[in-house]
């Protein structure tokens, strides 16, 4: 079995688990996000990590990956805030405000990275959209038994354990909080009348996303970020009318786009006689609105049951 | 010498002592709320009693929904306080239940009736608590006194309007509160529906809770309710149903909506009604 | 500075000025299709439009190849990119309707995904033959260099055409976006106008993919539109407000990135609408922040005078600091708290004005006249003298006894 000896280990296993982590990270604060009719907070802080991005390189003149981290992590948050800001002063309803945000910050974005001095360092527009899961490779491995080899698993690539990290953290934060978070998406003004910040409990939501799509764009690039928020857990939504099952489908779904997407990217061409490669990235994306059309097809709880006592008493 | 004008308004003076604002399960002294830039309650005070069943009652859009939201502090008040056995709102939240308009949910939430019901059970369960047997039993307890016991598996899209708010009201009770708060808790339901919530209400009354309930059907009043508050943005009238009940309050709160023929049927002259 | 100077005038080159006039058209036409997107409460809409073009794009640039063309002809590729935005808008509507999912999760679904597949027939297009993908990927920025005459005659005429479009469906499109239940009612073709709508913002998508690229035309959709609002309730202006400053956002924009090599024209034009819309935000006198404050100031003022006026007419003691203040501001009590003499008359004023108000809900059966009572609506706003007169005949008649004085002694 040719196809999952050494050479997978070293070159698809980790960026299959680190497509998956991402995958999942972002697919669990999703599920809320959807119920809560703020999908598209993911299409915004998607756009304005580039910005971020270029301001972290600005100012501490290095690519490293923390002040990247940091930089988008605090251009998401101020984005949010600034959408919040526009939204009350302005009283614009939501996705205009999310959309004059979002698109002025990613203009800001390309201008500065235009402006910069791009000579010595190179900051790719593409690599920041579409991610570069296919050289998250593992070139130290030398196949399975290296998985319990403590020198080569310290050569492991380091957005492997900074996923991982960031998916235990938002799947540790889920489970804690998972009951107010419930109650205030289903029925704010009651939440409110239990005492709980319901006003917090949504503005954490969405820092947690913001953090999730940070350490997801590093490995599949901010655009298809949205694709895990929203494909997955919509899918899922289809499936059941349990809120907890919906989320264990949300991880079924994102693991398999991940698993199934980097596949067909990886191998999907040599089926067609084609040497290279495509996007990962964009694959994983376009699988998981493949899953999406099925559940909208064939999904059991698909349809919406109709207004409020139209069904029979 | 006083003008005339200020010995009227003396009058009209009313000065609650404090014991009488402890036992008060709800009371607002000099509250306003507005959207935008007119006001839905101007200025309004209202002393509810104890152990008994209110109403509140006036014409769409006088601020009687708005005047609980901002009691509860769901919508934010411009002026006035809001005590609830003689204690600010905030700190008494654990005694009060709200069940509101049915009209702020999304129906294909993925919730069943008993869900619904175990989240009035957030207090004692909180951020960790496993759901015991014991939570199950006092969710499924509630829904059976509400007459739903049946269809606590069921997603709440696929119930009716009268079954969706006895769940709702099932909510409520699982919380064990003292005052039960409940917004046109009658509008929409069949017969069948208002019959099973007047006797759960009436049940809480006997468990000497407190009842207050924005009511939208006047002709109920004087059979459900001990006591009324008539508001128009401001109080209009306020006190036991068979003072306060009368055509001429009527005709000030509703303005010239209420046909007097109709007026005659809601306020017989007759002997006082017990309830 | 002489540059920019130049370039505002057109006299800064032949590419320059083709560039300037061209997006000033094209904001123009996003200025007026963005309009009724954004009444609509559909703006990002627009977001999923512009990522679905890629895919269209792409198979359009290798469907061209195989058929032997250069693959670089711009009409080709907007029509490749029209056919898959409109097979996005199609699928928004679809899940839409058909499923329990929300317009919002739709739209980012559609979005992400045609994106997604688009990026991978992008890298399909690398590997067929390297160094022919560089002219495609310049549609997610725009790239206005070297920009043919041909090209500007295409967002020229497109430009112009789609306001035309715009300006004569603007009556059905306000009238649907407002309303649509009662536009229904009134036998407008909803679904015909909703159509119609997105297609000028599919037009205007498809003609900005090459001078702002699609990340950045939703912009132009959305911020001259949301601009406009501030400055007007009335959707005929909203529309003219939106349509110039979308056209001052791209000919201002185009003429500042030509004075400069490394000033991107999709960015700079964008920021420029920015600009437009955070000074409109602030200042702009009917639904800025600065006058809604003002508003809202005033509007406090207001309640908590009329509040304390009645709370002094009453003997009640004052505990809101806001009402003391506002009360000691216009004379009306002392530091310690005790009415002034003009305040005395004025509790005075406010107590019997509820009153008339009372009696008036007696006397009127109006509503359209009682119903204005709302605690700060002035009572001869409403009523006229004599009617007023009548009221304080009925609250002064033998019914009331507690008065000290006999009536009529002042």
């Amino acid at each position: 079995m040719t196809a999952l000896g050494p050479d997978f280990v070293q070159f698809s296993l980790t960026p299959i688990l680190i497509g998956i982590l991402a995958a999942i990270a972002c697919a669990l604060p999703g599920n809320f996000l959807i119920l809560r009719r703020q999908a598209l907070i993911g299409d915004a802080i998607s756009h304005v990590v580039l910005p971020g991005i270029v301001a972290a390189f600005l100012i501490t003149g290095s690519l490293a990956a923390i002040p990247m981290l940091l930089g988008a992590a605090g251009a998401a948050i101020m984005a949010v805030i600034l959408i919040e800001a526009i939204k009350r002063l302005g009283r614009i309803e939501p996705g205009a405000a999310m959309g004059v945000t979002f698109t002025a910050l990613f203009a800001a974005g390309v201008l500065l990275l235009e402006q910069s001095d791009t000579s010595s360092v190179h900051l790719d527009v593409e690599h920041a959209l579409m991610g570069n899961l296919e050289s998250l490779v593992w070139l130290e491995a030398e196949g399975w038994a290296s998985l319990i080899d403590p020198a080569a698993l310290a050569m492991l690539p380091p957005e492997l354990a900074r996923i991982a990290a960031v998916a235990a953290f938002v799947s540790v934060l889920l489970i804690v909080f998972w009951r107010p978070l419930a109650i205030a998406t289903f029925d704010e003004p009651f939440a409110a009348t239990l005492g709980l910040p319901t006003a917090l409990i949504g503005f954490a939501l969405v820092v947690v996303s913001a953090i999730a799509a940070v350490a997801a764009f590093d490995a599949v690039g901010s655009i298809i970020v949205i694709a895990m928020f929203i494909c997955p857990p919509a899918a899922a939504r289809l499936m059941t009318d349990r809120l907890h099952i919906q989320v264990w489908w949300s991880v079924a779904f994102a693991s398999l786009a991940a698993i199934l997407g980097y596949v067909f990217a990886g191998y999907g061409p040599l089926w067609f006689g084609v040497e290279n490669a495509v996007s990962a990235a964009g694959m994983i994306a376009t699988v998981s609105g493949l899953i999406l059309a099925l559940a909208c097809l064939f999904g059991p709880r698909r349809t919406r049951t109709g207004r409020p006592g139209e069904t029979a008493a | 010498m006083t003008h005339p004008a200020l010995e009227l308004a003396a009058r009209d003076g009313r000065h609650i002592s404090g014991a009488d604002l402890a036992d008060s399960p709800l009371a607002v002294r000099g509250l306003t709320v507005s959207y935008g830039q007119k006001p839905a309650v101007f200025s309004l005070d209202a002393t509810f009693p104890a152990e008994a069943m209110s109403a509140i009652v006036g014409p769409n859009g006088a601020g009687k929904s708005t005047m609980l939201k901002a009691a509860l502090g769901i919508v934010p008040r411009l002026s006035g306080e809001v005590t609830v056995f003689g204690r600010p709102v905030e700190k008494a939240r654990d005694r009060i239940a709200y069940v509101p308009q049915r009209a702020s949910v999304d129906w294909d939430f993925p919730t069943t009736a008993i869900d619904v019901v175990l989240m009035g059970l957030y207090r004692d369960l909180s951020l960790l608590g496993w759901v015991r047997t014991r939570h199950i039993e006092a969710a499924r307890a509630a829904l059976d006194r509400v007459g739903m016991a049946d269809f606590a598996g069921r997603q709440i899209g696929q119930l009716s309007g009268g079954q969706q708010q006895r769940v709702f009201l099932a909510r409520a009770l699982a919380q064990n509160a003292d005052l039960y708060l409940l917004d046109e808790p009658f509008a929409g339901v069949d017969a069948a529906t208002e019959r099973a919530i007047i006797d759960v209400l009436k049940s809480l009354k006997a468990e000497r809770r407190s009842v207050i309930a924005v009511h939208h059907d006047l002709a109920t009043v004087p059979d459900y309710f001990d006591h009324v508050l008539l508001i128009n943005v401001r109080r209009i009238a306020e006190g036991p149903v068979a003072d306060v009940f009368t055509a001429e309050n009527l005709q000030a709160t509703y303005g010239g909506r209420l046909a007097t023929a109709h007026l005659g049927q809601l306020v017989p002259a007759s002997a006082p009604r017990t309830t | 500075m002489s540059g920019l100077l130049d370039a505002l005038l057109l006299s800064a080159g032949y590419n320059a000025a083709l560039v300037a006039i061209g997006a000033a058209l094209l904001g123009f036409a996003a200025g007026a299709a963005g309009t009724f997107l954004f009444l609509r409460k559909r703006a990002l809409v627009s977001d999923a439009v512009a990522h679905a073009t890629l895919p269209g794009v792409a198979l359009a640039f290798i469907a061209m190849v195989a058929a032997g063309a250069s693959g670089r002809d711009l009409l080709g590729l907007l029509a490749g990119s029209a056919l898959s935005a409109t097979l996005g808008l199609l699928a928004v509507g679809w899940i839409t309707r058909t499923t329990r999912l929300s317009e919002d999760a739709a739209i980012g679904a559609v979005l992400s995904v045609f994106f997604g597949f688009g990026v991978v027939l992008l890298t399909v297009i690398q590997t067929m033959s390297a160094g022919r993908q560089a002219g495609l990927e310049s549609f997610l920025l725009g790239s206005t260099a070297g920009m043919l005459f041909a090209d500007a005659a295409v967002i020229a005429v497109g430009g112009a055409m789609t306001v035309a479009a715009t300006y004569l469906l603007r009556r059905p499109m306000t009238v649907v976006a407002f309303d649509p239940d009662y536009a229904r009612a009134a036998g407008y073709d909803v679904a015909r106008i909703d159509l119609a709508m997105m297609g000028l913002v599919m037009a205007v998508t498809v003609i900005g993919l090459k001078v702002v690229g699609l990340i950045l035309i939703v912009a132009m959709l959305i911020i001259p539109a949301v601009t406009g609002r501030f400055w007007t309730e009335r959707s005929e202006h909203v529309l003219w407000i939106a349509s110039l400053t979308g056209a001052a956002s791209g000919y201002v924009g185009a003429a500042i990135s030509a004075t400069a090599p490394a000033l991107p024209t999709g960015p700079i034009i964008v920021l420029v609408a920015t600009g437009f819309f955070v000074v409109s935000l602030f200042l702009a006198p009917v639904r800025g922040v600065a006058a809604a404050l003002v508003r809202h100031r005033r509007f406090q003022h207001r309640v908590h005078l009329r509040q304390g006026l009645l709370a002094l007419a009453r003997a009640e003691p004052i505990h809101d600091r806001f009402t003391l203040a506002t009360l000691a501001r216009a004379g009306l009590i002392r530091p310690d708290g005790v009415a002034t003499e003009a305040g005395r008359a004025q509790a005075a004023k406010a107590a019997r004005d509820e009153h008339r108000w009372d009696a008036a809900r007696r006397i009127h059966q109006d509503t359209a006249l009682t119903g204005r009572y709302d605690g700060l609506t002035p009572i001869e706003a409403v009523f006229t003298a004599d009617e007023i007169a009548e009221f304080d005949r009925l609250i002064e008649g033998p019914r009331i006894v507690a008065a000290s004085e006999p009536v009529g002694a002042r």
